[in-house]
């Protein structure tokens, strides 16, 4: 049981990951119609503005300490970030281990000048053109952008601490009266699965409630109607593109403690999310998050090892047996609407 | 007026010879010279295959900086490194046999059909005469089988399956690094000593040869001491995300968790682990452990705070205090800011080990080349007196158990040396059964 209980909790911060990129994808494709296969990208440069934030805090200057020697034998070079000499030594060095929640004010930004520029400058010029086409240039923009990471950053994962403060582990099992330390699961983990509701929520929150969200979703529902009404769809939807590509690079940015960045995590992510939404519906955000979850946690029960005797390898292929499934029983997925991708 | 009769008969004969002729690869084909690529005019070209990119790419970038020191050394450049304390004096820093040193080099992505074709084009195209580099043991079989069949020498980069000689060694492939096998009969006893002899051992490993073969001499090492072993996990080596493997752990009435990873693998896998709180956990009653059997400077830098206190094995480590070590420290640390890895210091013995076996072969043909390396013995290269043992082509020497230091006092300071285990420890029969099914074969020069 207690194993079942963990691995459910694995599953919610692989799900919100899924969810997260998911949600985006849904929006652009509900939103403008288009199969944005660069949309992991956009989770792949959320997570290096997060290495781009701790780089810039840790810059530092460089004094000698005769006392000591380095390994050549040479007087020590010590390092200090300016930002400890500027803010003192406790408030600098507690802005640098911050570094990754703070990469989020940084995040915000960078996505939406990379969402709008991305959508302006070419993915419009594709909007009434086949879904294979859209593809092909999405595809061609994820391998581009995720070249350019490489050359400025290097091929190897970068590794970004959590915050001293959540670097450590909850002990789940005593909440739920299991004896201690039988249920342990990180901190980071929890948070990044609590910054995905948050975040799933407010974008709900603000499709719902808002008079510019109730025009979007009348956009995906009839977009020529709502353009007659005298209505700049198109700008709304472009604002939609941006909000959708901020989602990605805040999930990016806070995944990094979880797993180091490295340029090639936004294609990882890729084509798991496509299978999340396929399966979700598409077109659904519910469905898009749902299935998300969904995966995440069925995908950590594969893992476990008296299901990997019975069918080896079955955690690497879940997923796409789960897909399978779906869309021979639900063709239009789990939450999927008619008429979608159906003409 | 001669006239041209075509026969079916004949045009089958003619275009199967035609075939077969196109069919060869070019690099069988070349037989104009005495052997593959051999050397004309005053330059020799080295082809080094490094993976710069893929999990063990930290480990590549770290060979690729030895492999340019150990050229410019070869060439007279620089301050000669490790040339002043090695036991044979045939290289005087003029190039090998008179001849300037040329490298080429390629990125392998640590995958081994990657590996191969860049290898492969380094012989075809660039005229390497030896192909030397890898990080993982996938990737040196893979080259060494090239190499055997292309008639070259491959001095295997950081590969440390028993494979790589044992079922799969070859007569033109040498290996300087240690091996799974002696990682385990040096660490063991060390264990042993930490822990004591009541433990249960849970395994994550590595789906390859490498992680096969490590696992295997872990477990036979680790019984033999009177562990248990609770289960062993094959993980793909492409994954990042190990939260789902390390969880089982928490259950499985393990007290030990052995991590056959290596590089990025073992830097997330380890993080991971941390982070789920093993480190902390009583199991048994007693304190979890982790053991990490192969574990490289630049994983224990990858790691940060998470590698303290857990114990592994090294080829090698820059604090060793010989002075074939010393020399290569300043020389590295001179040349790149930084301490070097053991594959750097693997890559850079073997190439010193390749010049030095062609001069004094008086030939960069392989087969004389092959017969000045086996049974070769030498000292000075920084791990002691060592011999490339003739019936398998692996390097016997001193190893080291090494465990992340609690207490580091600068950002290189991340291992402390625990033992250096003595030659005769590690050292085992050419029958081993964990090395069983292979066969050197015969020399082959290509040409």
């Amino acid at each position: 049981m207690d194993a079942l209980i963990l691995q459910t909790l694995n599953g919610l911060d692989k799900g919100s990951a899924y969810a997260l990129i998911a949600l985006g994808l849904t929006l652009i494709f509900g939103t403008l119609g288009v199969v944005n296969f660069a949309h992991g990208t956009l989770f792949m440069i959320g997570a290096f503005c997060a290495v781009t934030l701790q780089r810039l805090l840790s810059l530092s200057q460089v004094t000698i300490d005769p006392t000591k020697k380095d390994f050549l034998g040479n007087a020590l070079k010590v390092k200090t970030p300016y930002i400890e000499a500027w803010f003192g030594k406790d408030a600098g060095a507690a802005i640098v281990n911050w570094s990754v929640p703070l990469s989020i004010l940084l995040a915000i930004p960078v996505m939406l000048v990379v969402g709008f520029v991305m959508e302006r400058g070419l993915i419009k010029h594709f909007y009434k053109r086949p879904h294979a086409d859209q593809i092909l240039v999405t595809f061609g923009l994820a391998i581009v952008l995720q070249e350019v990471i490489k050359y400025y950053f290097g091929a190897n994962p970068i590794p970004t601490a959590a915050p001293t403060d959540f670097a450590g582990s909850i002990d789940f099992g005593v909440w739920m009266g299991f004896p201690p330390n039988d249920i342990i699961y990180p901190y980071w983990r929890m948070v990044y699965f609590l910054f995905s509701v948050v975040v799933i929520g407010a974008v709900f929150a603000f499709l719902q409630f808002t008079t510019f969200g109730m025009v979007v979703r009348a956009g995906m529902a009839d977009r020529e109607t709502v353009g007659l009404l005298g209505i700049n769809i198109d700008r709304r939807f472009t604002i939609m593109f941006g909000i959708a590509a901020v989602v990605a690079g805040t999930a990016g940015a806070m995944y990094t403690p979880i797993n180091s960045p490295a340029f090639t995590m936004g294609m990882n992510f890729l084509v798991l999310s496509f299978v999340v939404v396929v399966v979700g519906g598409m077109g659904s955000l519910p469905g898009a998050v749902l299935s998300g979850f969904l995966l995440g946690i069925l995908e950590s029960y594969a893992s476990m090892n008296w299901i990997k005797d019975v069918i080896p390898g079955i955690d690497q292929i879940i997923i796409y047996v789960i897909a399978i499934i779906v869309l021979l029983t639900r063709p239009r997925g789990l939450m999927g609407r008619k008429g979608v991708m159906e003409d | 007026m001669s006239k041209l009769e075509l026969t079916r008969r004949g045009l089958l004969r003619t275009g199967a010879v035609a075939g077969a002729g196109l069919a060869m690869p070019t690099v069988f084909a070349s037989r104009a010279s005495a052997f593959t690529n051999e050397p004309k005019g005053g330059v020799v070209t080295l082809g080094f295959t490094i993976p710069l990119t893929g999990p063990y790419a930290d480990e590549g970038n770290d060979e690729l900086k030895a492999f340019q020191l150990a050229v410019k050394h070869l060439n007279g450049e620089g301050d000669g490194g490790m040339l002043s304390t090695f036991s044979s004096k045939t290289l005087t820093g003029a190039g090998i046999l008179g001849k300037k040193v040329a490298f080429v080099s390629g990125d392998t992505q640590t995958k081994p059909d990657t590996a191969r074709a860049t290898a492969k084009s380094m012989i075809e195209k660039d005229g390497a005469v030896m192909i030397s580099g890898c990080s993982s043991s996938a990737e040196a079989v893979a080259l060494q089988s090239l190499c055997q069949e292309a008639g070259l020498i491959y001095m295997v980069g950081l590969s440390h399956s028993n494979d790589t000689t044992g079922k799969d060694k070859k007569r033109n492939g040498f290996r300087h690094f240690f091996n799974a096998y002696m990682s385990a009969a040096a660490l063991a006893p060390v264990l042993k000593d930490m822990y004591g002899a009541d433990r249960a051992a849970y395994h994550l490993t590595a789906d390859y040869t490498w992680g096969w073969t490590q696992q295997a001499s872990m477990q036979a090492a680790t019984e033999a001491i009177g562990w248990k072993t609770v289960a062993n996990v094959l993980t793909p080596l492409a994954s990042t995300d190990f939260s789902s493997y390390i969880a089982p752990v928490l259950n499985s009435g393990a007290d030990v968790l052995i991590l056959n990873h290596y590089g990025a693998n073992m830097v997330n896998s380890l993080t991971q682990a941390v982070q789920f709180g093993l480190k902390d956990k009583m199991v048994n009653g007693k304190q979890f452990q982790i053991v990490v059997p192969l574990i490289s400077e630049l994983m224990a830098k990858g790691a940060g705070p998470n590698i303290r206190d857990i114990p592994g094995s090294s080829n090698w480590n820059w604090k060793l205090q010989d002075a074939g070590t010393k020399a290569f420290v300043q020389s590295y640390g001179k040349e790149y800011g930084a301490p070097p890895s053991q594959a750097a210091q693997t890559c850079y013995a073997q190439v010193l080990l390749y010049a030095d076996a062609v001069a004094r072969a008086k030939s960069f043909n392989p087969c004389a080349v092959v017969e000045a390396l086996e049974g070769y013995k030498f000292d000075g290269l920084g791990n002691g007196p060592t011999e490339y043992r003739a019936a398998d082509h692996q390097c016997f020497k001193d190893c080291l158990v090494v465990k992340g230091k609690d207490k580091p006092d600068n950002e290189f300071d991340t291992l402390e040396i625990v033992q250096v285990t003595p030659t005769a420890q590690v050292t085992y029969a050419p029958d081993n059964k964990m090395f069983a099914g292979g066969d050197l074969g015969q020399c082959n020069p290509g040409a």
